[in-house]
Parts: structure tokens; sequence; C-alpha cells
């Protein structure tokens, strides 16, 4: 399970907010909204379009400065020393927009200016920064001219020149076909193996489960959970689970796997309020059984199953896709909101303090 | 300074880099040209015997027009355009104080007019060559003209700021100088001593001396106060986003 920690930052991290607010007039975008980034960690920002993750991005990167809380990179308040804090990010914003005029190298030259690196580096900075990206090879051509994947990587080459310490990346494969979805993944990935700290925002979930150690989940301007996708599986789901296909599922067998140590429940497929619905046509019937975390009862299961006349077709572990996960936490937001606050309907066994 | 001098760079070079800058640069230099032509010549039909009262109080009144028509569409792109495009979002994550981007656009801007002016130089120069003039008058002239146009585009620069449509912040432009321009017109408007409020502020009313040859300290001042006023005025607007947000 996620520490405290992971709510309430410390101090120590390479990023840390603390109780960051944004308001607009009378909208309140983000409320209350703290975590803390470890140097070198990859974390998805997680949340539905609203959720306030561009503004906490925004926040963080000296955009604009938070209605009240603090945030701190690299040590540097972001907005008491925002240039020290705005030296040590490289940000790539939700809409990648770039100079269309200039060719790739001048524009990347005028980022090096932006950025003070020292003139003698600049070349050389340069240089690293196009490598990374991939994008030596369109380096005199205009930007307005090069297709959008390659407008996403001249956005991520600026991003990295300099070598932050912490880059923040909003959305950065939104608008893109897939085979740049996948180079802009792969780029991403090469650029957390080097030891960076990396925030990665997106609404897409399967590219965080691909590329991020941790996730913060937003929803409403809040966060709802900080943590690693399993340890969120472990709090949504307070046991492991089983899908076990049986030929012919008797009374008496599942009796027997219900009665085995460490095993909580059998129940049918469609019980489960936290699966997606799918088919059992093919061959046999699906049953789930829950143990506690901790256990792991396969080979016991398949013993029962298979010394009983039910014909054991198929077992395995049941586990929760991040997708599901975010459905869980950010629909018992939805239900909480509907409930005027008052009531808690997310997954029954989620411990206060940990998922907000 | 890097950094100013990086926008001011980046921004000049966009302005002539795309056709914006040259249509602009011909109409100023076409009708600064056709207005010098029919000056001279209005000059030496009715055989005017002052240079200063005769011709270039004239031409340096005429180029205030030129001048006010053309700026706000130099300046119109300043921020206009960061905001549409979104390009402003980067720049104000970049490790630079919103008072550096003011100045780097604004130079940039300045460059422009600098550049303009002095190709609107050339018609004095061939007029002197067939007849030589006293200088002293049409700098001081070009000067007042400098003043006056620097005025305007941080003018123009304070309207980019405060949206993200190019007309928009054109017309706003224009509202503020031609109100600057009017508010003299009719004395009518209140009593005497509003009036002479009103002159002291009168964007135009500073500028007379100069087109007649004399440099005014109180004009100097007044330029240099309205220049950073509305540079100001901008910085304000960019830092409004702390509580507007990026639009």
């Amino acid at each position: 399970m996620g520490s405290p920690r992971s709510i309430t930052a410390s101090g120590a991290g390479e990023i840390c907010a603390e109780h960051l607010q944004k308001a607009f007039g009378a909208t309140i975008a983000v409320r209350d909204v703290s975590f803390e980034v470890a140097r070198g960690e990859v974390i998805g920002f997680l949340g539905p379009n609203g959720a306030g993750k561009s503004t906490t991005l925004r926040m963080i990167t000296g955009v604009f400065p938070p209605s009240s809380g603090r945030c701190t990179i690299a040590g540097h308040d972001v907005v008491r020393e925002a240039i020290h804090a705005r030296s040590a990010v490289g940000y790539l914003p939700e809409r990648t927009s770039l100079y269309g005029d200039m060719a790739v190298e001048d524009y990347l030259r005028f980022v090096a200016d932006m950025k003070q690196i020292p003139h003698r580096e600049v070349a050389r900075a340069v240089g690293r920064s196009m490598a990374a990206a991939g994008i030596e090879h369109v380096a005199h051509r205009l930007v307005g001219n090069l297709s959008k994947g390659y407008r996403q990587r001249v956005g991520i080459a600026q991003a990295v020149l300099g070598d932050p310490p912490v880059l923040i990346l909003d959305e950065p494969t939104s608008g893109l076909d897939p085979e740049q979805v996948s180079e802009i993944r792969a780029l991403i990935r090469a650029l957390g193996d080097e030891k960076r700290t990396v925030v990665l925002s997106t609404h897409i979930l399967p590219e965080v489960e691909m590329i991020c150690s941790r996730v913060i989940i937003l929803a409403g301007g809040r966060i709802l959970a900080v943590d690693e996708p399993a340890n969120l599986e472990r709090r949504l789901r307070p046991f492991r689970e089983y899908s076990v296909r049986l030929a012919m599922p008797t009374p008496d067998v599942l009796a027997k796997i219900g009665a085995l140590p460490h095993v909580a429940e059998v129940a049918s497929r469609e019980r489960d309020p936290l699966s997606v619905p799918h088919s059992s046509a093919a061959d046999g019937t699906e049953v789930i059984v829950r143990v506690e975390h901790g256990f792991d009862m396969r080979r016991e299961i398949a013993a029962t199953a298979v010394g009983s006349e039910a014909g054991l077709i198929e077992l395995r572990p049941v586990v929760m896709t991040l997708e599901e996960i975010f459905l869980a936490l950010v629909g018992g937001e939805g239900d909480r909101r509907a409930n005027g606050g008052a009531s808690r309907s997310g997954p029954p066994a989620a411990p206060a303090g940990e998922v907000h | 300074m890097r950094a100013v001098r990086a926008i001011a760079r980046r921004e000049f070079a966009a302005y002539f880099g795309s056709p914006t800058a040259y249509v602009l640069l011909a109409v100023y230099l076409t009708l600064s040209g056709y207005f010098f032509y029919s000056d001279v010549a209005f000059f030496v039909t009715f055989g005017a015997q002052v240079l200063e009262t005769g011709l270039w109080r004239y031409v340096f009144i005429d180029f205030r027009l030129v001048t006010l028509l053309v700026l706000p569409l130099v300046t119109m792109r300043l921020f206009a355009e960061e905001r549409k495009l979104g390009t402003i979002e980067l720049l104000w994550t970049l490790p630079v104080r919103d008072y550096q981007l003011i100045l780097g656009k604004f130079l940039a801007a300045w460059g422009f007019f600098l550049v303009t002016l002095v190709l609107a130089m050339i018609p004095f120069a061939v007029f002197y060559v067939y007849h030589p003039f006293a200088l002293g008058p049409p700098t001081a002239g070009f000067l007042g003209l400098l003043l006056l146009g620097t005025a305007f585009i941080a003018c123009g620069l304070a309207a980019s700021t405060l949206t993200e449509n190019q007309v928009v912040a054109a017309m706003v432009t224009y509202g503020i100088l031609v109100f600057f321009w009017f508010m003299t017109w009719n004395e009518a408007v209140g009593s005497e001593w509003i009036v002479r409020v009103l002159l002291l502020l009168s964007l135009f009313d500073h500028y007379y001396s100069f087109a007649t040859g004399s440099i005014q300290t109180a004009d100097l001042a007044y330029f240099a106060l309205f220049t950073l006023f509305f540079l100001y005025a901008g910085l304000r607007s960019l830092q409004s986003r702390a509580w507007r947000g990026v639009v």
C-alpha cells in the first residue's frame, strides 16, 4: 500500500507539491493537491478531461502561481525562485506549439538562449537534444513543414535541451497516429531510463501502464490516489482473484473449493462489480475464486477441481487493468459527488486516507 | 539580456520571414514618398519661404498619419499570435522573466520601425543632393517621429497582450491612439482647466514641436512616460494569467 508520504509531501522529492490550490474567479480548478515525485521516478498523471491535470502542471512549471499552497522543483520554490525552478524543468505542453517559421536547429538554438545554456555549449547541447529525439536528419527543415509526429519530437527535444533533471510531458501522444504514438512512447521510455524524473500526464491508461512506475489519479481537481498500479489494485480489491473455468461446476466442487484455506468466496463472474463483462459461451462456466492477499492457492484449487468430476478447463489470476482501477476510482468519485459528498460509494475496502 | 536579444532576434526575423513585413514597408514608403513629393510640390508651387514651417512641418505631420496607419499592424502580432499558436505557454515555462519577453518583443518592433524610418529618409537624401538644406529641423522631425512611433509600439504591444485575435489587438491600438489624438479637438468638452490637462496628455500636441524642428524636454519626457506606461500595462496584462489563466 502507498505510504502517507505519497499523499502529503515531505519536501524531500525532486518535485514536491503541498496543498496546491488554483481558483479562477469562483471556479476552483485544483484543490488541495499534494504529492511528491522522487528523483529518477517516472510517474503518470491520470485523469479524465477537466480533472485539473494541466492546471496542476502549469502551476508546477511556473506558467501561473498557485492560489495557495507551494511547490518546489529540485528544491526551488516555483514562485519565489521561479527562474531556478524553471531551469530545472523541461516541459512539453499539451498543445505542442512551436514556431513554424523557424528551422529545427534554429528553434533549438533559440530555446538554448532562453535557457541560458553557456554559448560554448549550445552547439553540443542542441546536437544532443536532437539525437535524443531522433531529429538530426530534419535539423535544417522548417518546423512548420514537419509531420505532427516530428513536431512532437521537436517539442521533446526542446524539453530535454540542457538536460533538465525534471521532464513534464502533458499529453505527449495526443493527436498522433498509432505509429507515431509507439515511437513517442519508446522515446519517453528511453528518457526515463536516463534517470530523469518524468511526469507524464495523459488520459491514455495503457501509456501509463507501459511507462510509469507510479500513478497520480485526479478527478474534479482533487487527487483520488497516488500509488503503484499493483497497490491500487490491492486497495480496490480486498482479495486476490482467480478465474476458474469448469466444464461442470457442480455445487459440490464449488463448496470444496470454497472450503479451502484462505479462500474467502467463490462467485460467478457476473456478480463482480469491478470486472469487465465478457463472454463465457465457448466452453464451460467461469467462476471467480477470491483468496486472501499474500496466498497463492492456484495449486490447491487446481487439485480440487481435477480431483472432482467438474473438469478443469482453465485457471488464471485476474489482474485489474489500470483502466479498471481508474474507472473504479473515478466512478467512485462521481458517485460521491452525485450523493452530495455524503457517502463513499467506491469499492468497499478502499482504506481511508490513501484513496482520497 | 541574452534572452531579450534572443526574443528580439527571433521576432525581427519572423517579421521579414513573412510577406506582411514587406507589404507594410511598401505601404509606409509609398505613402510617405507620396506625401513628401506632394508637400515639396506644394512648397514650390506656392513659393513658401521658410523650410521649417513651409515644408518640414507638413511632411512630418503627414508622416505621422502613415505611422499611425502602419504601426498597429506591425505590433498586433507580437503577443496575440503567441497566444493563438499556444507558443506563449512554452515561453512562460522557460527561465525568462515577463519583462524580458516584453522588452524583446518591443525591441523587435522598434527595430522594424527603425528600418522603415531609415528607408523613409531616402527622399530627403535625394532632395538634399539637388537642394542642400539645414539638417537640424528634419533631424528633429525624424526624432519626433521615432519617439511617436516608439509610443505607438508600446501601446500596440500592450493591446496585443490582451487577446489572441490580431485584428482586435490592432483595433484596440487604433482606438487608444486615435483617442489620444482627438481628445483636444473640441474645446467645448470641458472647462479651460480640463482642456489644459487634455493638451498635456495629447499624443499629437507633443509631436508638433518636433515637426517644426524644435526639441522640447517636456515632449521628450512625455513620450518616455507614455511608452513606459504602456510597457508596464503590457507587463501587468501578461501577469494577469495568474487569475485569468492561459487564454
